[in-house]
């Protein structure tokens, strides 16, 4: 008998497939999961148990933390779709988004530059607030229309939006 | 056909043995051992009631050691063959010590990890450690009347793989079962969390002799995670020390002193700071070896003056971890200290105002790691303690792969939790290629050269195709312990090629053996008769874990015959226990292992449905 790895992220915790999740139950259910399946648990047990919990702890985690992202949850949807987001060859993106990134990033390195902490505040504010009008839109767009093209290209303005964000926490680091 | 003992699953009807397992602090300066007893974790003190115990091993010409205090204060007589905190080395090449020249060893570069060379011969670090926790390991069993299950032996958060492999193989070669490595906030919070019920986000700030860590860690329901750990290496209690010994200098008119004279007025600057702790003024006198006497009055503010940018070099990576963690110091509920250090009264102050409130400092911070890991470590053994919490640990640095043009690509990010496994597919670039050259790097740096080198192997065989057209798919697998493993191989054509590699610093199992031998050559202690011992201790607790598994479900799960197939399994190790076949019992042993597979497997899916009807009697409540 092998692991039954055919369930997918959201079966394995009986969740419903959408993107708005609740989040409290989610963590409920990888916890009690990885209450009954933990390593820890078998650390006294045979070899073969031992194995076979690293196994499954680890398949729960990875589910866990896919779903607990936003991002990655819904890229995780859309791969059960049969589309792939992050596909290299899709690279296109609108004209003003790029050009409203292309903005930001001169706010970002202005706020390095003059080593302006309300600056980089201000910025990061904008960008969460940005960060979570996409994320709503990107929950309509999955769980209402089933839209799942226009959802890969809500997907990827995230992940811009994401790096971007991640920068600014770098920038927090070099001012400091 | 023995008797087969059904019972309700979850009730457990094996016969309540205690197991003896200890937690263990390897710490830099000072180790130390407990063990949970009567309920209540306790430090295990040595003859003269000693629970520290200094992690100095002294070296002699015909092989023997001396550890701890004895080896301490005598440290200055033999300098060379008297190895101090040796867990900075541990894991290191010769590159990564950075104050080489200062000390007085001498240092072998050797592939992975330095080498030091004593009286008696050459020492890795893991030897050096092994020493410690041999001491440790005869004093547990002293005190507590048996052979030890195993250890939970804690590690510093920011430990890299190459340095917890290596505690690892210390342990192995000091003859101990590590039941687990433990991060060392983590057993501080575990000692902490299980004495107060505490739910919420937790700081644990650790300020020993030469190191500060800073970690948040989040409890619910007996979860413990780590969700951000930070620090510095080179920040310690010594750096307030030599602080109080600069400003000695300086208001004596001291310059150049003999080596006896700094030793000394690093000692008293020492003794100042701990006067300090406790009175608003100390008296510092000395006499030197010119005969000279220092008579100083130091008051607890001109202290705080001279030591307030150190104080405040340990709330930066304490906001970066805060960062991390994506939280605010108002929403940690409480702040764990940990390490002598943090009795420094303005250490406290400065913890209590950055966080708004004051830190926990019931228990004594230089036993707080040791008591937790004894906490964990009597869970693991499988003595069932009344909460029934589990622990969830991460990955401290991100682990990844060069690629071309010497850049690090991440393969598992930094704090994921584990254990964790990740696969990422590469291909070749040049047509023709058979052989891929993997570099396996630990750190959060951009370019490979900024990083810790773990590994390089090649996947060979690769079948000839046009670049780009391979498939090589390599994966990373983190296992309880934080400890890596990779692997690659080329999917593309259906040909596969495997490795599994230990990274590079870590010791093959042969040289541990070589390591064990060499140890034990010295003293009077049979090398076969410690090898019978240990595949009993394994074949016994093989036994103990197949019967009450056997208890627990065998009924449920398996059919008659299966279950007399394992019980047959389970008699032949018992009677192979009773002889002093080597052989025998290993080969028993074995063979109930192969046996219980898969009834092993059918455990876990019945743990895993277990979980899932657990939560779906939760949805039947809304």
């Amino acid at each position: 008998m092998t692991l039954d790895f055919s369930r997918n992220h959201f079966e394995l915790f009986a969740m419903p497939m959408t993107f708005a999740i609740d989040a409290e139950r989610l963590d409920q259910a990888y916890r009690g999961m990885q209450a009954e399946i933990h390593p820890d648990k078998f650390a006294h047990a045979g070899e073969a148990e031992q194995r076979l919990s690293m196994q499954w702890s680890t398949r729960v985690n990875e589910a866990y933390q896919t779903l607990r992202k936003p991002f990655d949850r819904a890229r995780y949807l859309l791969q059960l779709q049969g589309v792939d987001a992050m596909d290299a060859k899709n690279t296109s993106m609108p004209a003003d988004f790029l050009l409203q990134q292309m903005e930001w990033r001169e706010a970002l390195m202005d706020a390095v530059e003059n080593r302006d902490m309300t600056a980089l505040q201000g910025l990061e504010k904008e960008l969460q607030l940005q960060a979570k009008g996409l994320q709503s839109q990107l929950g309509h767009l999955l769980d209402e229309q089933k839209n799942f093209v226009e959802a890969g290209n809500v997907l990827r303005k995230v992940r811009f939006m994401d790096k971007l964000l991640q920068e600014v926490d770098a920038a927090y680091e070099e001012i400091e | 056909m023995a008797l087969l003992q059904i019972s309700e699953p979850g009730l457990s009807t094996a016969p309540h043995q205690h197991r003896l397992a200890v937690g263990i602090d390897l710490g830099t300066t000072n180790s130390l051992v407990a063990t949970v007893r009567n309920g209540v974790s306790v430090v295990l003190n040595d003859e003269k009631g000693h629970g520290l115990l200094p992690s100095v091993v002294r070296y002699f010409a015909d092989g023997t050691t001396s550890v701890g205090y004895g080896a301490q204060v005598q440290a200055a007589l033999d300098p060379h063959n008297t190895i101090t905190s040796v867990k900075r080395f541990m894991g290191r090449g010769i590159k990564d010590i950075p104050d080489l020249s200062i000390l007085p060893y001498q240092f072998i570069d050797a592939p992975g990890m330095v080498q030091l060379k004593t009286v008696a011969g050459v020492k890795s670090p893991v030897e050096v450690s092994a020493e410690i926790l041999k001491v440790l390991k005869l004093r547990a069993e002293a005190s507590l009347g048996g052979e030890l299950v195993g250890a939970v032996i804690t590690v510093p958060a920011y430990f890299d793989d190459a340095q917890r492999q290596a505690t690892k193989d210390a342990a192995k070669v000091a003859g101990l079962n590590v039941l687990r490595l433990l991060n060392e906030p983590t057993a501080a919070a575990i000692a902490y969390g299980l004495d107060n019920a505490s739910e919420g986000i937790y700081a644990v700030f650790d300020l020993g002799g030469g190191t500060f860590d800073i970690s948040i860690l989040k409890l619910t329901k007996g979860v413990f995670e780590v969700l951000a750990t930070n620090g510095d290496s080179a920040l310690g209690g010594d750096d307030f020390d030599r602080r109080v010994y600069c400003w000695m200098l300086e208001q004596a008119g001291l310059h150049t002193l003999s080596d006896h004279d700094k030793t000394l007025l690093m000692a008293r600057a020492r003794d100042a700071k701990e006067m300090l702790s406790e009175h608003p003024q100390t008296q510092i006198t000395a006499v030197l070896s010119s005969g000279e006497v220092i008579d100083l009055s130091l008051t607890e503010q001109a202290f705080n003056e001279m030591t307030d940018s150190l104080v405040k070099k340990t709330l930066t990576p304490t906001r970066k971890a805060l960062r991390d963690a994506g939280l605010q110091a108002s929403d940690v509920k409480g702040v764990v200290m940990v390490g002598g250090s943090t009795r420094v009264p303005r250490i406290q102050a400065a913890v209590g105002e950055f966080f708004g409130q004051s830190p926990l400092t019931n228990l004594d911070p230089d036993k707080v790691v040791a008591l937790g890991a004894a906490i964990q470590a009597n869970v693991l053994a499988g003595n069932k303690a009344d909460d029934d919490w589990l622990l969830l640990d991460v990955v401290p640095l991100s682990l990844g792969l060069e690629t071309m043009g010497g850049l690090t690509e991440k393969i598992i990010p930094r704090n994921a939790t584990i254990p964790t496994a990740r696969a990422q597919e590469f291909t070749t670039f040049k047509d023709g290629q058979t052989a891929m050259s993997i570099h396996v790097v630990q750190g959060e740096r951009e370019l490979v050269a900024d990083c810790r080198s773990l590994a390089r192997f090649e996947l060979r065989g690769i079948p000839p195709m046009v670049a780009g057209a391979a498939r090589i798919r390599v994966t990373f697998q983190v296992d309880a312990d934080g400890l890596l493993s990779v692997s690659a191989r080329e999917t593309g054509t259906g040909i596969e090629a495997h490795i599994a590699v230990k990274p590079s610093y870590g010791l093959t199992d042969d040289e541990v053996a070589g390591m064990l031998r060499d140890s034990y050559a010295h003293a009077q202690d049979d090398m076969t008769a410690r090898n019978l011992a240990e595949a009993r201790v394994d074949g016994q607790r093989l036994v103990e874990a197949a019967e009450a598994a056997l208890a627990e479900n065998g009924a449920l799960l398996m059919t008659a015959e299966e279950l007399q197939a394992i019980e047959k399994r389970v008699t032949d190790l018992k009677l192979a226990l009773q002889g002093a076949d080597l052989v025998a019992v290993k080969r028993a042993t074995e063979i109930l292992n192969k046996g219980t597979v898969e009834f092993a497997a059918r455990r876990m899916d019945q743990s895993v449905k277990k979980a899932l009807t657990g939560h779906k009697l939760d949805e039947l409540e809304f």
